[in-house]
């Protein structure tokens, strides 16, 4: 199908952005590989797009001691190649390789995607495994948001009208293994896993398997007993709803192959 | 606001000045306004790959692209890199191979297998696969296409 009409800006800066976004039915276009197929679709008629595209500000990575910050223009095809994300923050560097196709990783952003929050989305639960936060623009100035209290429900998130998700920053460091099934290379996941462990502490993040992606809290805890019983605790954190293909107790059966896979990486039992 | 925008984009070496309704992706633009028809369109969501074609050296959706986004962009489509002779190798080992049958898929498939081989020109059999799964074929079960892209990348007959 063909998209509605509508408008469409191209500002050079954030401030005319911000100004940009106050117009009736403005949304924003970055990558545009879920919003443009949605406007194709007709799931989506927003009266003006605002296309973040040229504005600098929003591009490029930096690198300090701590933490990576990634512009939220940043693509996925970016992301897969930066040594600097690979070497600091490689559970980033894995995900992306899962997000759809070559073509579309060319195009795709992470604060696209982190924005959508799409529940089968691989960066949001990066975010949540990592402890992200997330800086986010608006008329008000800057907010910082820990990535737990930014994804509230699906395709909900913490952002309000008129404001931007600028950047997102990723402590560096640690071990992590990043999993995921999809019936073909690239399609949305039908069961995926983000985990990340820093010393003791252990954060198991799942997606595909509800309304967000889902920090698995309880079997995180139990993972210092035994994978075991990570696996049996599961069942605490995930209730996944059934999907086209498999119903909720296969989703969580495959949460539980994935689980058992993650914690063989770091060699626990 | 302008739902029409003055854009001015380059399209295999030429470049245009044309007012393009904001609302169209840069593959009915190729097709409906340019005539360039041999970039095809399948699912018009993302899904299928046939409307694969290169922006500023990257292959991109041309269904996931508005064709303003192309502003003073370099488009290249199957046409280009025909005249060019730049996918002469890889035209050759599909047509050898069987490689297509309808060949609606065909473009997008060599515009696809092209990138890898720039990217990654000693790709293995299993990195073909995935650089090519996001274009479907409908008819060929793809053994014969990842035959032909693994013939030209290794030279193996």
């Amino acid at each position: 199908m063909k998209a509605p009409p509508f408008g469409y800006a191209k500002p050079r800066s954030l401030d005319e952005a911000l100004d940009l976004l106050e117009r009736p039915g403005a949304k924003v276009l970055a990558g545009g590989q879920s919003l443009i197929p949605s406007l194709n679709m007709r799931l989506s008629s927003p009266e003006l797009l605002v296309d973040v595209g040229a504005i600098a500000s929003l591009a490029g990575v930096r690198v300090n001691a701590d933490f990576v910050r990634i512009g939220a223009l940043t693509t996925h095809a970016q992301i897969e190649r930066s040594e600097e994300i690979r070497k600091r923050v490689p559970l980033l560097a894995e995900a992306a390789a899962h997000i759809a196709h070559p073509a579309i990783r060319n195009r795709g952003t992470l604060g696209g995607s982190v924005a959508l929050a799409d529940p089968a989305a691989e960066y949001p639960a990066c975010a949540l495994a990592l402890d992200a936060t997330l800086v986010i623009l608006g008329r008000k100035g800057e907010r910082r948001v820990k990535a737990a209290d930014f994804f509230k429900g699906l395709f909900e998130t913490d952002l309000e009208p008129g404001e931007i998700l600028v950047a997102a920053e990723f402590p560096a460091g640690g071990e992590s293994v990043f999993l995921e099934l999809a019936r073909r290379q690239g399609d949305y996941a039908s069961v995926g896993i983000a985990a990340h462990r820093r010393s003791a502490e252990i954060r198991l993040a799942f997606f595909a398997v509800g309304p967000t992606a889902i920090l698995a809290t309880h079997a995180a805890a139990a993972a210092k007993k035994s994978v075991a019983a990570a696996k049996e605790a599961l069942a605490q954190d995930l209730d996944p709803p059934a999907d086209l293909y498999h119903s909720g107790a296969t989703k969580l059966h495959l949460a539980r192959v994935l689980l058992g896979r993650a914690l063989a990486q770091w060699n626990m039992s | 606001m302008e739902h029409e925008l003055e854009t001015t984009l380059t399209v295999n070496g030429t470049t245009l000045r044309r007012r393009i309704q904001a609302r169209q992706h840069l593959v009915d633009f190729l097709r409906e306004e340019l005539g360039l028809t041999g970039s095809h369109i399948g699912c018009e969501h993302g899904v299928c790959g046939a409307c694969t074609v290169r922006v500023d050296g990257q292959i991109v959706r041309g269904c996931l692209m508005l064709a303003v986004q192309a502003n003073g962009c370099q488009v290249e489509t199957i046409e280009g890199l025909s005249d060019s002779g730049e996918l002469a190798t890889l035209q050759k080992a599909f047509h050898e191979r069987n490689a297509l049958q309808c060949g609606f898929c065909t473009p997008g498939m060599l515009m696809a297998a092209r990138d890898l081989q720039i990217r990654n020109p000693k790709a293995s059999r299993d990195e073909i696969r995935a650089h090519l799964a996001g274009n479907y074929c409908r008819c060929t079960g793809y053994q014969a296409i990842i035959d032909a892209v693994e013939e030209v990348l290794h030279g193996k007959s």
